[in-house]
């Protein structure tokens, strides 16, 4: 009893804490809440997520494998990069319109048509500040040449940014002192907050290790700690070198330039991260109940219920995958078209189509888990102790849940991992072919798509395409490399050399 | 043998029929002929007359699964979802929305999507496995580990970001070969392929190479190896006659599945370099929004997947004696 109780208590508070916070919140604030459906199902698997490592955390057979995959340094440096794009990509599913500014004689609060994020109001400065078009990374003037009005009369030259470099009064001179000054200043920063946080992590080695500050240092810095902290904290120092150039300069430049129609492009990509994840996780999310649910059956019940659920999944899987993606997005695009009264704000009909296209994916990748834990059932059936539950009288639910389903988590969790930088980097090609996600919703395979003539000018726009492929690349290599030791982990037919 | 095959081709059929029904709801029953109409035709000013013609002209003014007033055949056969999929069982694919023949199209424009497909796939087959297998040699050693990382690394690159690095660093800068074009003339045409063909190829080196090097790993740790090195065999003996024999039957799952797959393209390639194969087809279909070709293509596709399948249980039987086809033992 006491098993089920504290995680549905943990939940019950969980919801009641959200509920007063966010009452609370709509008050002081003044903001209204949009709660978007991909936002809502987010949270819904993070509060899984943190509930399974609630779990897992007293059970040694689940500790086990995460031990070795919590002492690989490449593994956990890439965790720490994950972690930093999750962080931004959860600022950036809280939702809400802020309100106007009140007129007189009004009583009730008006609020803004336009839907905005939590990441977005801490990004103000490199969202609202459009420029007119392109213009290069840390650039005090626009790419192209215009007709500029002066004293003089009418000269053909680069104009001035509106707000990139506009502290500036002599952009020849004055931008590299700046730029180097301000590079310098943010090293500096760096360092002190590497050093801040490094005390605070070996602070908290020592206590728990017991032993006395000298000694955990020694063991971090010369990389012999348990978990590879030295690893990690330099990672950490990478993340934030970026981020405190990034604080340094936002008001003062355009750090990625800006795009054809004077967007800031590190806005843009920041932005993507969250499009990027939601694809990665909500499609897994979503096919994950039907593969294990329909894989278990098959091999479990075996006879006609195996030759069904076979039949499902070769005919869906005989399907090219990326052909039933760009049939159910077309039909969904004419549904949309023709039926424009269902969606109220343009954010919200994307947020349903990025909804969807999740729900495709998941129906053209399911099938693979699903015949893996057919077969793998098929073997665990087998076993003696399956036999002894049936002879004790359990019933087929109770066998599949309790006696099969714990066996086969590994499998799940291996292909829920390695699926994930398969599905970011699909949404740039789907994009690309005109299925992705919606054309307003900003995302990397958007931002290439839009920004693949660019190469051809001259001399050429790089920086939109640049960004978009870091971006996305960094995310991809920290998420295999991740699931890299996970699987390694995992798989119990890699023997570990130990 | 024979009996075998007689007996998968026509396991086939359900599943076909499945694929069509599955593709006839999403594109008529989720949207209605008339909302495919209004699509094509612009939303507003469509007179009711117009909408009719277009639909007759593409066969889609019956209804959809049951006619009550037939005016051939019975209530079943007289019905869009009966004639349209006894046309693609025929493969007659009828006419696309800018009047050309379907069937014909495709046919036409195979031949491109080999010129490129066939070349990638051999090229890449041979290349991966020679990597693996060298990895495979210096296991777990530095070469090992740096060749794995090289291969995440591969991996975790967009490919677009080859074909459009590709493009500018080949084409642009260093003028080697076109951007992108093709001719029916094979000297010219050689010319616009080989830049797609490297591509297609860099593309896949770290997915393929880390795929053979598991399925080679995996071989090495069994005991007909263990027996062969204390037969006192050289490793180089040992890797590349029997475990790469060995290593076929996993391989051959994964390869033979696809031959019958090349003839549908690479869809982003043959878009970015303008050649006219099936794959930039069904992007241009996609883009335009041409249902009658979409449907056809799945269609084909479907087909072609469960052609691969077959091939490849036939294949099982010509690398492993062991495995025998049809016969109950």
């Amino acid at each position: 009893m006491n098993r089920t109780l504290i995680p549905n208590l943990f939940l019950f508070g969980f919801i009641l804490i959200i509920v007063v916070l966010v009452s609370t919140m709509e008050e002081v604030l003044q903001i209204k809440f949009v709660p978007l459906w991909t936002d809502i199902l987010i949270y819904v698997l993070l509060v899984v997520v943190l509930l399974f490592t609630i779990q897992a955390r007293h059970k040694e057979h689940l500790r086990a494998p995460w031990r070795h995959v919590v002492q690989r340094p490449l593994a956990m440096s890439a965790l720490v990069v994950l972690a930093f794009y999750v962080v931004i990509g959860l600022l950036d599913s809280v939702h809400f319109r802020q309100a106007l500014q009140a007129q007189e004689g009004q009583t009730e609060t008006q609020h803004s048509g336009e839907v905005v994020s939590l990441f977005d109001v801490l990004v103000t400065p490199i969202r609202v500040r459009h420029e007119k078009s392109y213009s290069a990374p840390f650039a005090a003037y626009l790419f192209s040449k215009e007709t500029i009005e002066t004293p003089e009369g009418q000269v053909r030259d680069y104009p001035r940014l509106l707000y990139g470099g506009h502290h500036l009064k002599n952009p020849a001179q004055d931008r590299m002192p700046n730029l180097v000054m301000g590079v310098f200043l943010s090293f500096v920063f760096t360092v002190l907050i590497l050093l801040a946080v490094s005390a605070v992590v070996i602070w908290i080695v020592a206590r728990r290790h017991k032993t006395s500050f000298a000694d955990s240092m020694n063991a971090v810095t010369s990389g012999n700690s348990r978990v590879p902290l030295r690893a990690m904290l330099l990672t950490f120092a990478v993340i934030c070198f970026f981020v405190v150039i990034g604080v340094m300069f936002a008001d003062k430049y355009h750090i990625l330039g800006t795009d054809k129609v004077g967007n800031d492009v590190l806005y843009l990509s920041l932005k993507s991260i969250r499009t990027g994840l939601v694809i990665g996780t909500l499609t897994t999310l979503i096919m994950l109940p039907f593969a294990v649910m329909l894989g278990i059956m098959a091999g479990h019940y075996r006879g006609w219920i195996d030759d069904v659920i076979q039949y499902i999944y070769t005919t869906l899987n005989s399907i090219p995958g990326v052909l039933l993606i760009a049939a159910a997005i077309l039909s969904l695009q004419v549904y949309m078209a023709n039926n424009p009264e269902m969606f109220d704000t343009v954010t919200e009909r994307a947020d349903l189509r990025l909804l969807f296209l999740c729900i495709i994916l998941g129906i053209t990748s399911w099938t693979g888990l699903c015949r893996l834990l057919r077969g793998e059932t098929f073997k665990i059936s087998q076993l003696d102790y399956i036999e002894a539950a049936t002879a004790f009288g359990t019933g087929h639910t109770k066998t599949m849940v309790r006696h099969i389903l714990p066996n086969v988590m590994h499998i799940v969790l291996i292909a829920v991992v390695l699926d994930f930088s398969g599905l970011v980097l699909a949404e740039a090609v789907l994009s690309y072919v005109g299925v992705g996600v919606d054309p307003i919703t900003i995302s990397w395979g958007n931002m290439i798509n839009s920004a693949r003539l660019e190469m051809a000018r001259d001399p050429i726009v790089w920086w939109s395409l640049a960004a978009a492929f870091v971006f996305m690349f960094t995310l991809v290599l920290a998420a295999n490399l991740f699931s890299d030791a996970v699987r390694d982990a995992f798989d119990p037919r890699i023997t570990r050399s130990k | 043998m024979l009996a075998y095959i007689i007996r998968r081709v026509l396991y086939a059929v359900p599943i076909l029929i499945g694929v069509n029904l599955i593709t006839f709801s999403l594109f008529f029953v989720v949207n209605k002929p008339d909302d495919m109409a209004y699509m094509h035709l612009g939303q507003k000013h469509v007179q009711q007359e117009d909408i009719d013609k277009w639909k007759q002209a593409r066969g889609y003014d019956k209804p959809l699964f049951y006619n009550r007033e037939p005016t051939e055949g019975n209530a079943f056969t007289d019905t869009v979802f009966f004639t349209k999929s006894v046309s693609l069982f025929a493969f007659e694919f009828g006419n696309a929305d800018d009047g050309r023949n379907i069937t014909q199209d495709i046919s036409q424009r195979m031949w491109p999507s080999l010129a490129i497909a066939i070349p990638v796939f051999v090229i890449s087959l041979a290349l991966n496995i020679t990597f693996a297998l060298i990895i495979a040699f210096f296991r777990a050693s530095y070469v090992d580990y740096m060749g794995v990382v090289i291969c995440v690394i591969l991996m975790s690159v967009s490919s677009l970001f080859y074909i459009i690095g590709g493009q500018f660093l080949i084409s642009k800068l260093l003028h080697l070969v076109p951007i992108s074009g093709y001719s029916a003339d094979i000297e010219t045409a050689t010319k616009f392929l080989i830049l797609p063909i490297i591509i297609g190829i860099v593309g896949g080196i770290g997915a393929g190479t880390r795929w053979y090097r598991t399925i080679f790993l995996e071989e090495i740790n069994k005991d007909y190896v263990r027996t062969a090195r204390a037969k006192g065999l050289s490793e180089r003996l040992v890797l590349f006659k029997h475990v790469l024999k060995n290593a076929l039957v996993p391989i051959l799952t994964g390869v033979v599945a696809v031959i019958p797959l090349l003839f549908m393209g690479s869809l982003i390639l043959e878009s970015f370099f303008g050649i006219p194969g099936l794959g930039s087809y069904t992007i241009d279909a996609i883009r335009s929004q041409d249902f009658a070709i979409v449907r056809a293509m799945v269609f084909l596709g479907s087909v072609l997947y469960i052609i691969g399948l077959i091939l490849t249980d036939i294949s099982y039987t010509v690398v492993d004696p062991r495995i025998r086809l049809g016969g109950r033992q």
